[in-house]
């Protein structure tokens, strides 16, 4: 199973765990004790996990989060989300096909009460967000449960190996998320008034305040055990989920979210994919390309329908100087692939963002991320509201933006509830209102880089995009590096000129900036040639001096090869390689990173493929398709409630998780106002629960 | 303010109206549905769970549902649409003498009436539902006529076919007032305008009592609720709608309930439902977590297997309970034109196309002596005596 496994990364340590055996379709696999029965598949090749019962498409992994139903497998003789459920020693694992049959059972011996719970305040999520509030309830001695669906807290931090973007003082920025949720982490444990219930899902918000969650795996036997919290004040901290995308092939097994991915590569370590495309040019798009390479995985592309990516420049410069061709006003006509996907399709858009025929252009890769933005995981809170409870949201689930952004919203949010709930003797920090805008922002204008000029040895701040970010200004000691303090969007200057001092070549901006947009240029070592430092995030052991390498400028363009002439790596630079490079002179300023990946990566396939079939799915659940929902609207229908009805879109596993907007997205596209179009009713429960979990019933 | 000129104008586009629409529009009736949700069976349809049954003790009950079986079961090769029809019977389960004796005494007059349901031992009962747990069973009614159906699937196939047959349907639309002059209904007044009819036909459920008070009316429909449930699909196991009308009484940790029902849908989901006991009245359906744990473990006491199927979703829907539990259908001496189709006590789903077909001999002036008996059963005037058996 070593095939699929990432050996080795440079930033995620790999630990040594146990191998144990499973069986799927009879054949005896490899797995881990401690991963999910999706880690232990993909690990060892496999992508399709069953047929669908409606029309026996094949289904694989789709938001690796536990929200759809689409990884669904046989487990020892139970239908269960691989996704969610762990890998236990000879557990007998069957792709699901058509109906699952209901398993016998003995009559239940005993049925337990359901157990209800007070606490002063409930946090739902304890990513980012919630534990930024956790920490601040905690400090005030406010009773605090936290329910988490995984087995450790963080939520998507820790998949984030990447430095963080933001503000110093506000939110840990230029610390890796991977390393910010240990911190959070290690913070909320601290106070005695705070619980975490990890493995722990909320799964409906009750008219009578109460909100039921199921705890899993509470004993040996595997048992699960529901729950009602009746809290005085909740606070829904459930981030966010990925938004889909309708194209034709749009549900094959190997077309999933970039979420999804990144919880494959980077928390189970799986070499989810060899060849990977990637859909939307975001940060979340473009930090999920960056995360693959580091996992040694290729990048064949990445396409983005507006003329430009929307997510940080330095994010989508970091990929494009690696050797990731990023295609601006394309869109995906196609994943093409019988079982799978085989190869992406792709096109230039005209001015109505539709596919110009004749411009398709058809790459080899096993793999598409979808990353076309984030909707909020807002259900508990809008049922909250609509019962009348004290009810918060912070972090995606209020409004979504960066991780960095989430922390400080929810340091507000606990601020906040602890007011409501009596505590006095502190004010919420004005300044923090205002942190917290700034450190939402969008990404702002582009400016011209600015090379200082010729100096014996000084930074090049390749940073040219007003981005909420300032970690280069605070390592710098004779504080050459500068951005208004009062606003932290703007680029930085190397002001040391004006200060009258001289940079000491410490490298500690090369090393701390998370745009990896920082290199330093020596000019004094020799006469013709200048030694350029450039931080690289790959394994150590790819590069030693002597090598020669590729060296780009911020926008990919190829400047030359030039010769290693040392790398260090150490405590203080946190995984971060510094590579000093020998570079002419002239070439000097412009270099801004190494080259990864090979040309050959990227290229198209001779031919373009076109994908017959008119697959376009929007329910992936009930496999209705874009062509009948469309057909609907255009029949006059405005209530999403009777287009339930009539195609079954929303009625599946998810609840219209993932259909709802596109069908929102559809009467867009028909020209319906959204003022004619009426919702549908929300209903829990937000995740499918056995009703004996209900019962009480437990295995003895 | 249009002022239109209709035949007749229906208060509610849900189980009763829909299906009366239809069969008014096949009379050639020019016919308006007024409602005020967004689209067809939006209130309490949506939440039936859809059993549909004849094996009532209510001789009036008794031959509309037989009207509506003949409707359900023959809708599809008749008009084409796909309403999920299932003909998996009903089997009311026994446990315990009560039961057991209640369900042989209603036997007996149901058989009068013609029903086709049979009394099954234990072991021959477990032939027919092999889940039931087989710890104390004694044994329970079959009646193989009966079956189940998607509301929805329904509700939008009628209101499809009355809209081909010119019938025009008004969402999100209140009715406000009922004019009339004269003792005479004249039309409705809604938020939206004005429509002129003769005929108002009051199908409004949950609402029916506040729409009878514009004309005067006082209707004894007095709303509960019920909670109910939807789980994934499974390969088909189960045939029949199991009931159990064991009550339980209230506990500190246990709200008690009269009776819970449930049955494979045909899509493979197992669709269940309880009846609290005491009833909550009002009209609020907003779920409670009271629901899941109850019903979940009176569901695997009686089908061990259960334990493992997953939830999808669960919802709240109105009962609009009569004193005695039949509906309260026809006209009514102080107004003229004005016609209730209300109370239909949680069955209107089943209820609804019979009830059409007896309606629309009503409104259309041809009365037969089955209609009249029908109707003079479900009089407002006659005597709310007793509830009926098993409701």
């Amino acid at each position: 199973m070593s095939q699929f496994r990432i050996q080795s990364h440079p930033i995620l340590p790999i630990p040594q765990r146990e191998a144990i055996s499973f069986t799927w379709q009879g054949k005896t696999l490899q797995g881990y004790a401690d991963e999910t029965i999706a880690a232990a598949l993909f690990a060892n090749g496999i992508r399709v996990f069953g047929y669908h019962p409606k029309d026996g498409s094949p289904q694989g992994i789709f938001c690796a989060n536990g929200q759809c139903a689409q990884c669904t497998v046989i487990a020892d003789g139970l239908a269960v989300k691989a996704c969610m459920t762990l890998l236990r020693p000879g557990m007998n694992v069957q792709p699901l096909s058509g109906l699952p049959s209901l398993p016998e059972a003995p009559p239940a011996r005993q049925f337990h009460p359901t157990r209800i719970v007070s606490t002063e305040v409930l946090i739902i999520g304890g990513g980012p967000a919630g534990l930024s509030a956790a920490i601040e309830l905690g400090q005030r001695g406010i009773r605090t449960l936290i329910v988490d669906d995984k087995h450790r807290l963080g939520g998507k931090l820790v998949l984030q190996t990447h430095r963080f973007f933001g503000s110093i003082n506000a939110c840990y920025a230029g610390t890796r998320g991977i390393d910010i949720a240990t911190r959070l982490e290690n913070e909320v444990a601290q106070y005695p008034t705070v619980t975490s219930w990890l493995n722990t899902t909320a799964v409906a918000v009750f008219s009578d305040k109460r909100v039921g969650v199921v705890r899993s795996l509470i004993d040996e036997q595997g048992n699960s055990e529901y729950v009602l919290i009746e809290p005085q004040v909740l606070l829904v901290a459930t981030g966010a989920r990925e938004k889909s995308l309708t194209f034709k092939g749009n549900t094959l097994p190997g077309v999933y979210g970039a979420g999804a991915f990144q919880t494959l590569v980077n928390r189970d370590l799986v070499r989810a994919a060899e060849r990977l495309f990637i859909v939307g040019g975001g940060n979340v798009g473009l930090i999920a390309g960056y995360h693959a390479l580091q996992a040694g995985i290729q990048v064949v592309g990445l396409v983005e329908a507006l003329p430009e990516c929307g997510g940080y420049k330095v994010h989508k410069d970091k990929l494009v100087r690696m050797g990731v061709p990023i295609y601006t006003s394309h869109t995906v006509v196609s994943a093409n692939g019988k079982e799978s996907v085989e190869s992406v399709t792709i096109a230039r858009v005209d001015e109505n963002w539709q596919a110009i025929r004749g411009t398709e252009r058809t790459f080899e890769c096993d793999t598409l991320l979808i990353a076309v933005g984030l909707d909020p995981v807002d259900e508990f809170y809008r049922k909250a509201k609509e019962f009348g409870m004290v009810a918060y949201a912070a972090g995606d689930a209020d409004e979504v933006a960066e991780a960095s952004a989430a922390m400080f919203s929810g340091k507000i949010r606990g601020l906040e509830i602890a007011r409501f709930l009596g505590k006095n003797g502190f004010e919420i920090p004005t300044e923090w209102l205002r942190t917290a805008e700034i450190l939402k922002s969008r990404p702002g204008e582009v400016t011209h880089e600015t090379i200082p000029e010729e100096e014996a040895v000084f930074p090049v701040l390749h940073c040219s995009q007003e981005i909420p970010c300032n970690p280069c200004t605070s390592v710098c000691s004779q504080g050459a590096i500068y951005i208004d303090p009062e606003d932290i969007r703007k680029v930085p200057d190397y002001i040391a000129k004006k200060l009258g001092v001289t940079c000491i070549a410490c490298e500690k901006c090369v090393t701390i900036c998370p745009g990896l947009a920082i290199t330093l240029v020596d000019l004094r070592k020799e006469a013709e040639f200048a030694h350029v430092t450039i931080p690289y995030e790959f394994e150590k052991e790819s590069l030693k001096a002597g090598d020669w390498v590729t060296v780009t400028d911020t926008a990919g363009n190829l400047l030359g090869e030039v010769e290693v002439i040392r790398t260090r790596i150490a405590k203080a630079t946190d995984r971060t390689l510094l590579v000093k490079v020998r570079a002419p002179r002239e070439l000097a300023t412009k270099i801004a990173g190494i080259r990864v990946q090979e040309n050959w990566v990227a290229q198209p396939t001779e031919q373009w493929v076109e994908r017959l079939e008119d697959d376009t799915i929007v329910c992936r659940c009930e496999r209705v398709t874009l062509a009948e929902i469309k057909e609907v609207i255009r029949s006059g229908v405005r209530d999403m409630n009777e287009i339930k009805a009539l195609t079954r879109a929303g009625m599946g596993a998810c609840g219209g998780k993932t259909c709802s907007s596109l069908i929102k997205r559809a009467f867009r596209e028909l020209g319906v106002p959204p003022a004619e179009v009426t919702e549908n009713t929300l209903r829990p429960l937000f995740i499918e629960v056995p009703l004996g979990v209900f019962a009480g019933v437990k295995e003895e | 303010m249009s002022l239109s000129a209709y035949d007749v104008i229906i208060i509610g586009a849900g189980s009763v109206g829909t299906p009366l629409a239809w069969q008014l529009a096949e009379a050639g009736l020019k016919t308006l549905v007024i409602d005020r949700f967004a689209s067809v069976g939006q209130g309490s349809n949506k939440a039936a769970i859809g059993g549909i049954r004849a094996t009532h003790s209510d001789i009036a009950k008794i031959r509309i549902c037989l009207k509506s079986i003949e409707i359900f079961s023959t809708w599809k090769e008749t008009y084409g649409d796909d309403i999920g029809w299932l003909q998996g019977g009903y089997a009311f389960v026994a446990y315990r003498p009560q039961e057991e004796k209640t369900l042989k005494d209603l036997l007996v007059l149901q058989k009068q009436f013609g029903l086709e349901i049979d009394w099954y031992d234990r072991e021959d009962y477990l032939k027919l539902i092999p889940s039931l747990n087989p710890e104390g069973l004694i044994g329970g009614t079959f009646s193989p006529g009966d079956g189940s159906a998607s509301p929805m699937l329904s509700a939008l196939a009628f209101e499809r076919r009355a809209r081909k047959l010119g019938a025009e349907f008004r969402y999100g639309e209140v009715v406000t007032a009922i004019r009339q002059e004269q003792g005479r209904v004249r039309g409705v007044i809604t938020d939206h305008g004005e429509y002129a009819a003769p005929i108002v036909v009051n199908a409004a459920g949950g609402w029916a009592k506040e729409v009878a008070a514009m004309v005067g009316i006082d209707v004894p429909v007095q709303p509960d609720s019920h909670e109910g449930g939807i789980t994934e699909p499974v390969a088909p196991f189960l045939r029949p709608m199991v009931v159990d009308i064991r009550p339980i009484e209230p506990t500190p940790q246990m709200a008690g309930s009269a009776n819970y029902y449930f049955y494979q849908h045909h899509t493979g989901q197992i669709i269940f439902c309880i009846t609290p006991n005491p009833p909550i009245l009002g009209t609020d359906v907003r779920e409670t977590s009271v629901f899941l744990p109850q019903v979940a473990q009176r569901m695997i006491d009686l089908m061990p297997r259960l334990r493992n199927l997953r939830v999808r979703r669960t919802w709240r829907g109105l009962y609009p309970m009569t004193p005695d539990g039949s509906p309260i259908v026809g006209e009514v001496e102080e107004v003229q034109g004005y016609i209730n189709a209300v109370g239909m006590c949680g069955q209107g789903f089943m209820l609804g196309p019979g009830l059409a077909v007896y309606l629309r001999k009503l409104i259309t002036g041809d009365r037969d002596e089955e209609t009249q008996e029908v109707l003079d059963k479900l009089s407002l005037y006659r005597e709310f005596a007793k509830a009926e058996k098993l409701k």
